[in-house]
């Protein structure tokens, strides 16, 4: 298979093993999905599920047996060249946590710059702030002069300004309030469009899910329940009985429905 | 509304002074509550907790509280000494908060900590406060209450460790419970089940509810009325489930803000603040 035709990404057989003193978790056994070029795709699960285990393999903060991930055609384990770090990108959760209190917004943005040695840091500086729909003011702005959503963003324009092909994003909205969710959603539903970004979505919420993905996974303990579609989602009609009853349960509460199994 | 009301709240105001003036958390608050379950939406800074953190007296300095009127079961809460609101929390009303990981002692078993919560509010020896803090946790649900009750919170998961903090606050048989967040950090399957336990006591005791939560799906879906807050008012009042009806452009653009399940939506809509609603 060319490596055009062949997808972005694509995840085989993936086992993650965590050893500590006597004990071993099998994290995530036997997960498999490949997600297309320019295509977005969710993993959702509840806390345990393994979800962002997944993703952090992918990304290669996690050592996994050779062969079960591919990226733009190539096998890639932990150890990651420089351009294969530039390919892909991170948006965690927390903004609080995952931006340096003592840096600006300014330091933060020109850092990833000179690791990888791109010229025309200021330009691209202002253009990435642009991007992200934070104003130039905020340039010098420490993370604590900014609101939960403006810090979000700028955890956005850290990953863009690479022009990365993948963005993997770890629950970037749970954070956040409603307005402010709807805000950054739209905004990455717009760069992802624009950049035509391979991108996969982690998250426990799944009409966020529903919304911004194309097709999603369902994990439960480590494994995939099952592959769907966004419309299948909402449809409500998966086909296992665990993702029929974590869809009933986020359409609300329901006392028949809560009664004990 | 069910019953006479438990609580009656006019006028009530949240103010901490600062050096730049007064931040005002909570403007002219006014609504009663029977025994029912009453859901207070908004986003963060809306008041929707320091409203509930002034029912208990507990808006820290140097926050100042006042009320045109603010009575439970008639008792005027406004003119509470400290010592009859010790009285009045835990045995009256009791509050549970979102995180059981930061509001339960790390370093006491879960057990000892209930028992202490009894022990507190009544003269109960202690084989029969052991008994009784073993039937508040199968009470929550929790099947294996012997267990649970040695254990520290450390060795529980997210939704027995919200069980074991409900069961201690209800434990003094409260005849309100302000719940602040009390699902929001656990899975959405346990979070019904939370409910459920919620909603039983709700239902079996006659207990009044206060429900503070971010999530207008769980509240719309689990309370009987709400309060919508933004910038320290409540904006509107509707029935919970006409939470979708509602008529103030704030709450209609909240609802309309967050994804939903059943529908596909190209984009979603952003809330665009106008400062009348703030006045």
């Amino acid at each position: 298979m060319s490596v055009a035709a062949e997808p972005m990404i694509v995840v085989g057989n993936l086992d993650v093993t965590f050893a500590g003193g006597r004990s071993r978790t099998a994290a995530v056994q036997g997960v498999s999905f490949d997600v297309t070029r320019g295509g977005s795709f969710g993993i959702v699960g509840e806390s345990g599920s393994g979800k962002s285990t997944v993703l952090k393999a992918v990304a290669g903060l996690i050592d996994v047996r050779p062969g079960s991930i591919r990226i733009n055609g190539q096998v890639k384990g932990a150890k990651r060249t420089k351009a294969d770090r530039k390919l892909l990108q991170y948006v965690f959760q927390d903004p609080y946590g995952s931006l340096h209190p003592r840096q600006t917004v300014d330091r933060t943005l020109r850092e990833p710059l000179a690791i990888h040695g791109l010229g025309g840091a200021d330009e691209r500086i202002v253009a990435a702030l642009a991007d992200v729909g934070l104003d130039s003011r905020h340039r010098y702005s420490y993370p604590h002069q900014l609101s939960g959503g403006q810090r979000q963003r700028v955890a956005i324009a850290r990953a863009l300004i690479l022009s990365p092909s993948i963005l993997l994003l770890d629950e970037p909205t749970s954070a956040l309030d409603v307005s402010v969710q709807a805000e950054i959603l739209n905004l990455l539903a717009e760069l992802r469009k624009a950049r035509s970004l391979t991108t996969i979505f982690v998250s426990h919420d799944l009409a966020v899910i529903a919304h911004f993905c194309e097709r999603a996974a369902i994990m439960r303990e480590g494994r995939i329940v099952e592959t769907v579609s966004a419309q299948t989602l909402r449809d409500g009609d998966a086909g296992q009985p665990y993702s029929r009853s974590l869809i009933a349960a986020s359409r609300g509460y329901q006392r028949a429905r809560a009664a004990s199994p | 509304m069910s019953g006479p009301s438990l609580l009656d709240v006019d006028g009530l105001n949240v103010v901490y002074p600062s050096r730049g003036g007064v931040t005002r958390a909570v403007r002219d608050v006014r609504f009663t509550l029977g025994r029912e379950r009453l859901g207070i939406v908004g986003e963060s800074g809306s008041g929707k907790s320091t409203t509930g953190r002034a029912l208990l007296g507990l808006v820290p300095a140097p926050g100042q509280v006042s009320a045109r009127k603010m009575t439970f079961q008639g008792k005027d809460l406004t003119k509470l000494d400290a010592s009859q609101w010790q009285e009045l929390r835990g045995r009256r009303i009791s509050m549970v908060m979102q995180d059981p990981k930061y509001s339960l002692n790390p370093v006491k078993r879960i057990g000892a900590q209930i028992v202490e919560t009894i022990t507190l509010h009544d003269a109960a020896g202690t084989g029969q406060a052991r008994r009784r803090a073993l039937d508040m946790l199968s009470a929550v649900q929790i099947h294996d209450p012997e267990r649970v009750f040695n254990l520290f919170p450390h060795q529980l998961s997210g939704g027995m460790g919200q069980r074991a903090m409900i069961a201690m606050m209800l434990v003094a048989e409260p005849d309100l419970l302000i719940a602040d967040e009390p699902t929001s950090a656990l899975d959405v399957t346990v979070q019904n089940e939370v409910l459920r336990i919620l909603d039983d006591l709700v239902t079996g005791r006659g207990m009044g509810l206060i429900f503070i939560s971010h999530n207008l799906t769980v509240v719309s879906s689990f309370c009987d009325r709400v309060l919508v807050m933004y910038g320290g008012r409540v904006v509107e009042e509707c029935d919970a489930k006409a939470l979708d009806k509602a008529r103030h452009p704030y709450t209609r653009a909240l609802v309309a803000a967050a994804p939903r399940l059943d529908v596909k939506q190209h984009e979603l809509s952003v809330v665009v603040r106008d400062p009348a609603w703030l006045t």
